[in-house]
Order: structure tokens, then C-alpha cells, then sequence
């Protein structure tokens, strides 16, 4: 064996004298960037709002709504999209680093969160005016009796059915539950359901859920009374009779859409988003009524959705209050209309709304159904995700076996156990 | 021995022709080596250390929404960890991981093991047919759940409508069954782990000195017998190269099954990495997704370990 000196050992003098100072520079670079972080300087005319416009077609109306508000007010707004689902993490992680945005659009379920938190403004301080805004709207955008945030449209579920299948088998639209279910009966055809909704594990079946719990008189703050099971009992008749598809346990509303549109389904419970997926098929005759009650002359109570715009607490009073006018521009009754004519959705104003009515004659029932829908959070403001979870649980466990009793009793403890 | 003995007086020689003072030129060599470790020293303890420590913390807190604001987050003794044990849902996602885990690294294993075997042979096409199978690997696994949350689709997914045709039932309710959803997620998932483990067994093969496999043959040894006296006991190191590193990529699965059942249908499919995600991001009570993650950490923990010891050199 030969001997070899190890290699840094021979050059050691020179070679480590010259690599020591760009290694430790190297560290103390990597170091510095990540402990400083990005604090980014804010620009004073340009205001940013952070929203979940990542679809190319929402993002783009945004854009142009900002632009023309932005040019009215002598500002530059700019448009910062995440993921729907991402919104609320990214707000409170730029909240701990003091870089929040001058305005977040929050999904209106989550506004409370943040409002309890105390991350937002009142909008009325900032001059926001309530006044032809429907109380379930105001509502909608407020928390313990504060209004944070302004809607600019909102959407509600209601009855998506198919033209033609319904002509062919001569029935008419059903209104009542025993009418839905017997309709939905009917048009079951070998590969083809009644009826499509979505139980999925996440918010989208709750949110279908509601509909039926609160117009049967039932409400989330006692999951186990004799009125929610009854609505859950309801909806295993449907997946009983065959009428609903065993995976609605595993669809989001969006599946249903699809579902609905491949012919799969002769009616549906959906919103009006679809509505621009819905027209792309040309062939497709589709028609829009109120969900069905429990009983003839019920009320058709449905769930308020949509986002809503909120100023949160930077500390730079001058910002929040150019801010508040922003808010004002993107949710006053022109833009409104601009952007419920776009999206399909009901304007939350009702001179915008009644408006929208003229034009759109044929989503008249949607603007009827989001009159008398309600918000998720009213009741339990930022308690609602608990009862959620322990809802969609619920109703997953009741449609594939368990008794809906026993399902609802137990969601109930769990939402009280507060986990 | 020999080398260094050798070595030595050649160093110093040099050395000291250089820099008279020995003791300056060690500290700067230490000052080498330190600056070479250095980088590696700091990302450890800033990307590792620092979160890792900042969970336990957490999971000892009272950490909300609120918290981000105004940095408050008290300490609330054992809260957290109490919430999260008398939890229903936590024994549950804690029997569902072990049984996914085991489920799937046994699948994985087995079948990536036979795979490696069968590809140790010559034979026309071989390359083409490996390079095939690495297919899963490739795919992102968010595309992977979402293409087989359609094809596991109860009435319109693919596979059902080939059983149909084929005369077998057709009407499995592969994940709208809360007795079914695990058994799928755990079929998928094997589906996607088997190119890793063929891949690393079949390169462990190869380093097999074939003379064995000859001598084998002249003693008259079965193929069986082969395999079990021969293959096993030399692939065992990769063996457990392949085992370990499946567990820890398994037992956190999160994304396969939020896009797969999003932890349904009736919590079926919650396992531990879903319950974390669902406590921090739904119910934004981080607290108690940190002790649940926390978990998930002491359970990796303890077979990291197991991993470092199997990989220890011989005779150490």
C-alpha cells in the first residue's frame, strides 16, 4: 500500500485560508435571509387586496373592477390571489409579521374567525354606509352585531333541473320534500339518478345540509333535536330509494355539477358559480327553482354564501381609511351589478339586486331564495367550524348505515366537548 | 496504520516549512473544518430545530387565530394534550394510520420485491417494462388521488364498470364505504410506493455476487431455497433501507387522502396527518394540532432510531 497524505492536509494553509471567509459568508447570508424574513415597503399610492380569484375569469373581472376604482379614487390597486382554501392561514401568518394586505376577501364563513381575533375594522367607522343592504345581508357581513365585512354579491343553493327529462316524463317541478322525493323516484332510470347532491366531507355538504335542517325548522345549536334528525332522515329515503347515487358521501359540489351535466342526474341542489359551466353546453336546457319545503306554504330557508370584503387592522389609520373607500367602490351598487351580471351571483344591494332581476329573469327564483337564506356564522360566530365537522360526520355516518339519531346525538357531544 | 504512521512526518514536514506555529495552523484547520460544517449546522437548527421545538411549545399553549395578532399564546399545562386523548376521532385516526401503514408497506414491499426479483433476469423488453412501471412515482400524488377518486368511483369509476363486464358484481362502493374507504385509500397508496421499492430492491440485487447464485446451483438448491438463503439475508440492509424510509413517508400521509375521501365517508379514512391538518387549518385550534402532530414525530422518532441502528457498520 502506498501512502498518500490525506488531500486538505497538504494544502491545508492556503487552501483554508481562502475557503473559510466566503463559507462563513455564505452563512451568515443564508442566516440573514431567512431570520430578517420579507418585510416588504409598503407603497403609499398602491393598496393591495388579497382575494381567492385564482379562476382566470374571476380574477379577471377583479382586475377590471379594481382598475376602474382605483382610477376613480387616484390609487393603484393590486390583486393578490390564493387559493380559497388558503386565505385565512396566509392572513393570520401576514398578520403575525405585521404584512397584511389593506383589504382581504374572507369566504363569509371565516370572517368571523378573524373578527374575533380583533384583526378587523368596523366598515361603518370607515364610512360605509348599510342602508339598501337586505338585514340577512348586513347580517351576513357582521359579527356580534359589528358590520367587518361588505358583501358584493352573494349565492344561495336552490333546484337545478334538466328541461327536457322533466318534459319527457311529463312531471312537474316538485316544491314540497314528499313531491321532491317522489319526482326524484320517477326519473331514476337505469344509469341515471333523480337527484344529485353533494354529503362530501368538507363544508360544500354542509352547506347542502342546511337547507333542508333549517327549513324544517331545525338550526345547528342542537344538532340532535327531532327537526335535524328529521332532515337527515329525509335524505337517507332519498339514498334508500335509489333516487340519490351511493357516492353523493364522496362528492363535492362541483362532482354534482358534473354529474348533473353528464346526464347522470335529473335534478340537483347547486349554486348559481355553475351557471357559467352549466351554459358551456349548448344542449343543456336547464331550469331554476326554490329548494322544497317540508310542507306546502313552508318557508325555503337556504344557506347565505359567498365572500365578503374586510379592512384588517394594519395600525395605519390613513391606509384603513383609503381602504374603507375601496371597499366602498368594489361593493357599491354599480360595481355590484357589474359583478353579479358576471358571476351569475345575486347582488347583495337591493336597488343592484332589483336590477339584476330585470336581467336576468330567469335566475329570479335564486334572487327570491337568497331573500329569505341565512348566514352559517350568525348564530355561532367562530364556533361554527366545530359544529361543521361534527355535522359532516353526522350525516356521512347516518348515509351509509348508522341511525341518523344515534349519528346527530353524538355530533351534538362533540360540538359541545368543543373538539 | 501503516498509512498514517507513514503520513504523518510527511505532513508535519510540510507544515511546518510553512507555518512555524503548529498550534495556529491546527486552529485554523478546526476553522476550516467548522466553516464547511457550518451551513449545514445552521439549516438544521433553523428548518428543523427551531419548528420542531416551536411544536412542542405550541402543544403546551392556548395558541388561536387571536394569537397571530398579539403574539400571546399562554401555556395551558396539559389542555391540549387532555382535549386531544379523550377525543374519539384521535383513536381512531391512530388505528387507522397503524393499519394503513402496515397495510401498505406490506403491500409495497411484497410486491416491489417480487417485481425486483422478476427484472433481475434477462429478458427482451426488461428495461422498457421497468421504466413503465416507475410510472406512479412520477405522478404527482394530488394527480394520483384525484384520477383514482374516479376510476374508485361507485358508479361511474372505471374499475367498477370493468368488473361489471367482466361478471364481477360491479357495485363495490370502494370509497363511499365507511368499511371499504381504507382498504382503497390503502390500494392506492400501495400503488404508488411499489416503483420506490422495486427500484431500490432491484439495485440491491444487483450488487449480489452472482458467483452465490452458481454455487447455489452446483450444491442443487431450489429456486426457494435461493432466494431465502441466499437473496434475503444479503439484500437485508436495503431490506431496511426500503421498510424505514416507507414508514416515514407513510405514516404522515396527508395529501393522497385529502384528495382521495378528504378523511370521509364518517371518518373512515382520518388518520393522524389529517387530523393535524384538520385541527390547525379547519378548527384553527393549533394547540391541539401541534400535540397530534407531536405524535406523528414520537412515532418516527422511535423507528428513525431503529433505522440508524440497523444501518450501523458491522463490529461497532
Amino acid at each position: 500500500m502506498t501512502a498518500h497524505p490525506p488531500g486538505p492536509a497538504r494544502g491545508g494553509r492556503g487552501r483554508s485560508r481562502r475557503a473559510v471567509a466566503p463559507l462563513a459568508a455564505v452563512t451568515v447570508l443564508i442566516a440573514g435571509a431567512a431570520l430578517t424574513g420579507c418585510g416588504s415597503q409598503r407603497d403609499d399610492d398602491v393598496y393591495t387586496v388579497m382575494n381567492s380569484s385564482t379562476d382566470e375569469t374571476y380574477h379577471r373581472w377583479d382586475e377590471e373592477a379594481m382598475g376602474r376604482c382605483g382610477e376613480q379614487l387616484g390609487i393603484t390597486i393590486e390583486q393578490q390571489s390564493v387559493p380559497a382554501a388558503q386565505v385565512m392561514t396566509k392572513a393570520l401568518r401576514m398578520a403575525s409579521s405585521k404584512s397584511l394586505p389593506d383589504i382581504v376577501q374572507f369566504d363569509a364563513s371565516e370572517m368571523p374567525t378573524f373578527a374575533e381575533a380583533d384583526g378587523l375594522v368596523d366598515l361603518e367607522t370607515l364610512g360605509l354606509s348599510t342602508a339598501d343592504i337586505p338585514e340577512g345581508i348586513v347580517d351576513f357581513g357582521s359579527y356580534e352585531g359589528t358590520y367587518y365585512g361588505a358583501a358584493r354579491s352573494v349565492n344561495t343553493l336552490a333546484l337545478f333541473y334538466n328541461e327536457d327529462i322533466l318534459a319527457e316524463a311529463g312531471v312537474e317541478i316538485p316544491t314540497t320534500w314528499e313531491e321532491l322525493r317522489e319526482t326524484a323516484r320517477r326519473l331514476t332510470e337505469g344509469k341515471r339518478y333523480g337527484l344529485a347532491l353533494s354529503a362530501g366531507g368538507a363544508e360544500d355538504g354542509v352547506f347542502q345540509f342546511t337547507p333542508f335542517m333549517w327549513s324544517n325548522g331545525g338550526d345547528e345549536t342542537k344538532l340532535d333535536s327531532p327537526e335535524v334528525v328529521e332532515a337527515l332522515d329525509y335524505w337517507k329515503s332519498l339514498l334508500q330509494d335509489g333516487s340519490l347515487s351511493k357516492s353523493t358521501v364522496n362528492w363535492t359540489q362541483a362532482d354534482v355539477n358534473d354529474q348533473f351535466m353528464a346526464g347522470n342526474a335529473a335534478m340537483m341542489i347547486n349554486g348559481p358559480w355553475q351557471v357559467e359551466t352549466l351554459n358551456s353546453d349548448e344542449s343543456l336546457n336547464w331550469g331554476i327553482a326554490r329548494i322544497p319545503v317540508p310542507e306546502a306554504g313552508d318557508d325555503s330557508v337556504g344557506p347565505l354564501g359567498g365572500a365578503v370584503l374586510t379592512v384588517p387592522r394594519t395600525g395605519d389609520e390613513d391606509r384603513q381609511r383609503m381602504a374603507g373607500r375601496i371597499v366602498a367602490c368594489l361593493a357599491g351598487e354599480e360595481e355590484q351589478l357589474t359583478y353579479a351580471l358576471n358571476s351569475w351571483m345575486v347582488p347583495a344591494n337591493e336597488k343592484a339586486a332589483a336590477v339584476w332581476r330585470e336581467r336576468v329573469p330567469e335566475l329570479d327564483s335564486l334572487a327570491d331564495q337568497v331573500a329569505a337564506a341565512r348566514s352559517r356564522t350568525a348564530k355561532l360566530g367562530d364556533g361554527w367550524p366545530g359544529v361543521s365537522l361534527a355535522l359532516q360526520s353526522a350525516f356521512q355516518s347516518a348515509l351509509t348505515g348508522q341511525s341518523s339519531q344515534d349519528a346527530l346525538t353524538r355530533a351534538q357531544q362533540r360540538a359541545t366537548s368543543g373538539n | 496504520m501503516t498509512m498514517s504512521t507513514l503520513t504523518a512526518p510527511g505532513t508535519a514536514a510540510e507544515a511546518g516549512a510553512d507555518a512555524p506555529d503548529p498550534a495556529r495552523l491546527r486552529r485554523r484547520r478546526a476553522l476550516a473544518q467548522w466553516g464547511f460544517v457550518a451551513p449545514a449546522v445552521v439549516f438544521m437548527l433553523l428548518f428543523f430545530g427551531y419548528p420542531l421545538v416551536r411544536n412542542v411549545v405550541m402543544s403546551f399553549q392556548h395558541y388561536t387565530p387571536k394569537t397571530f395578532f398579539t403574539g400571546e399564546a399562554p401555556f395551558n399545562g396539559l389542555d391540549n394534550w387532555s382535549t386531544v386523548f379523550h377525543d374519539a376521532l384521535f383513536g381512531k385516526a391512530l388505528w387507522h394510520t397503524l393499519v394503513f401503514t402496515a397495510g401498505s408497506l406490506l403491500g409495497q414491499f411484497c410486491i416491489g420485491l417480487a417485481l425486483a426479483v422478476f427484472f433481475s433476469r434477462r429478458f427482451p423488453l426488461n428495461g422498457v417494462l421497468r421504466s413503465l412501471i416507475l410510472l406512479p412515482w412520477l405522478v404527482p400524488m394530488v394527480v394520483s388521488g384525484v384520477v383514482w377518486r374516479r376510476v374508485l368511483d361507485q358508479d361511474t369509476g372505471v374499475l367498477n364498470s370493468f368488473l361489471g363486464t367482466i361478471g364481477l358484481g360491479g357495485d363495490t362502493p370502494w370509497l363511499t364505504s365507511p368499511g371499504m374507504a381504507l382498504l382503497s385509500v390503502i390500494l392506492v397508496n400501495i400503488w404508488i410506493g411499489i416503483p420506490f421499492n422495486m427500484v431500490i430492491l432491484y439495485g440491491g440485487l444487483q450488487e449480489i455476487p452472482k458467483e452465490l447464485y452458481e454455487a447455489a446451483s452446483l450444491d442443487g438448491a431450489s429456486a426457494w431455497r435461493t432466494f431465502r438463503s441466499i437473496t434475503v439475508p444479503l439484500l437485508k440492509p436495503v431490506i431496511t433501507v426500503v421498510l424505514v424510509l416507507g414508514f416515514m413517508s407513510t405514516v404522515k400521509i396527508l395529501d393522497l387522502i385529502l384528495a382521495l375521501t378528504d378523511g370521509g365517508p364518517a371518518d373512515a379514512t382520518q388518520t393522524l396527518g389529517t387530523l393535524t391538518y384538520q385541527n390547525s387549518f379547519v378548527q384553527l385550534d393549533f394547540g391541539a394540532g401541534a400535540v397530534v402532530g407531536n405524535v406523528l414525530i414520537l412515532i418516527s422518532a422511535v423507528f428513525a432510531v431503529f433505522y440508524l441502528r440497523a444501518n450501523r457498520p458491522e463490529g461497532k
